[in-house]
């Protein structure tokens, strides 16, 4: 076979496979869009995270800011520490509150911020000082039904 | 006693002669390397060999890709809408595809596709004394024969896998989305939010990568290792196709427990 139609063959070839990576990179999957750059770091403590893992989302309004860094148990205060990477464009109010939520029933877990209103904003490394932990099922199912057999008594 | 002994004596035979081929596999290799100059400057010595490992292979590549995508497509709606989320369709079909199928099933179709014709050419050059006439000619069969054939598979190798992968999730998308009729934004936003280029995609090419080493560096050694008959070119053709199944197996476990252990 001639060089020059091999060496077309091959071109096209591996055009080809090029082209299929950056199908996968820019269809499959999130390369470019919520990528997120600078990052700063913020610190919260919860009574319990339930399932959050490392590199879950940190979202506020439902707008992904940033993500999970580090979860560690702290031995002092007996609760979770959780570190997160939060994009330098967005800048948050120090009396921001972190929630813990659940997308949907079955979800993931995600950090919420719920904004407030004080005029100074958070600095790296600083720790937000009001959380709420993530809602067990089980214990709500459970209060439900204790709620619901002791409201029957009295009556 | 002596029935006991000549049982461990047949053992210790047999893996001493593995052990024996398994050194000789690597010096092999180590060699190919090392002679990969010519392949490497005269580099259309390995573009011809890429068309014909590649781009021959591209067919079955494409189609095959096409099919497991949409039985990917077919089974996942039939597990995932009992649970309601069929949704998660796009996510299931790209994560499986980017992750195991499109390396594995690539491979061992390229093993069978291109390694056993690697083989069965280099068998029967040998057989016919091609190799013996090269060195005569003070050209070494190795740099000449070998290397541009071992480099075209590790080329074309992640180039297939990427490709049959595309192919897959094009197929599911086809069978998922209109066909059935999940929900178009939800099968590729669900898919961009749970598939990541590096952990997921990255990884999946570093796989194929291995796995081109793999199946290259035992096609062309079963095939210069082979016995100069046609029966001992058969033979090595079959081995080429069964050792580099079970080779991709067993190292596809391996990288996946090394990349994927839960994070």
């Amino acid at each position: 076979m001639n060089r020059a139609v091999i060496d077309l063959w091959v071109g096209l070839f591996v055009a080809m496979g090029l082209a299929a990576l950056l199908f996968l990179g820019l269809k499959a999957a999130n390369l470019g869009s919520t990528d997120i750059g600078k990052t700063y770091s913020l610190q919260a403590r919860f009574d319990n995270i339930g399932g959050l893992k490392v590199r879950a989302p940190v979202k506020s309004a439902g707008v992904v800011v940033g993500r999970v860094g580090e979860i560690r148990f702290d031995p002092e205060s007996y609760m979770a520490l959780v570190s997160m990477q939060v994009d330098v464009r967005y800048q948050f109010p120090r009396d921001t509150f972190a929630t813990i939520n659940t997308s949907g029933l079955l979800g993931e877990q995600y950090v919420g911020f719920e904004v407030g209103g004080d005029p100074d904003m958070l600095k790296a490394g600083d720790t937000l000082k009001k959380t709420q932990s993530a809602v067990v099922l089980e214990k709500l199912i459970s209060q439900f039904m204790f709620d619901k057999a002791s409201g029957d008594e009295g009556k | 006693m002596s029935r006991m002994q000549q049982i461990l004596r047949q053992i210790g035979h047999q893996v001493t002669e593995r052990l024996w081929r398994l050194g000789f596999a690597s010096r092999f290799l180590l060699m190919t390397v090392l002679y990969s100059g010519t392949a490497l400057k005269r580099f259309h010595l390995t573009i011809r060999e890429i068309y014909f490992t590649g781009v021959l292979s591209l067919i079955i590549i494409l189609v095959s890709g096409m099919f497991v995508g949409m039985v990917l497509g077919l089974q996942g709606y039939d597990t995932l809408q009992r649970y309601g989320s069929s949704e998660a369709l796009g996510v299931l079909v790209a994560l499986s595809l980017v992750r195991e199928l499109g390396p594995v099933v690539a491979a061992l179709l390229f093993a069978s596709r291109a390694g056993s014709a690697i083989t069965a050419e280099i068998g029967l050059m040998k057989a016919t004394e091609q190799l013996s006439a090269m060195e005569m000619m003070a050209v070494s069969p190795i740099a000449r024969v070998v290397a541009p054939r071992f480099w075209a598979g590790v080329i074309s190798m992640p180039m297939l896998a990427a490709l049959f992968s595309a192919m897959g999730v094009l197929g599911g998308y086809l069978v998922g989305v209109k066909l059935i009729g999940v929900d178009e934004g939800a099968f590729w936003s669900q898919m961009q939010a749970a598939v990541d280029f590096r952990q997921d995609i990255m990884n999946g090419v570093i796989k194929s990568f291995v796995f081109g080493v793999l199946v290259s560096w035992i096609a062309v050694f079963e095939g210069y290792d082979a016995d100069p008959t046609a029966e001992g070119v058969s033979r090595a053709t079959t081995r080429t196709v069964v050792t580099s199944s079970l080779a991709i197996l067993a190292a596809d476990f391996v990288l996946t427990a090394f990349m994927f252990r839960g994070i």
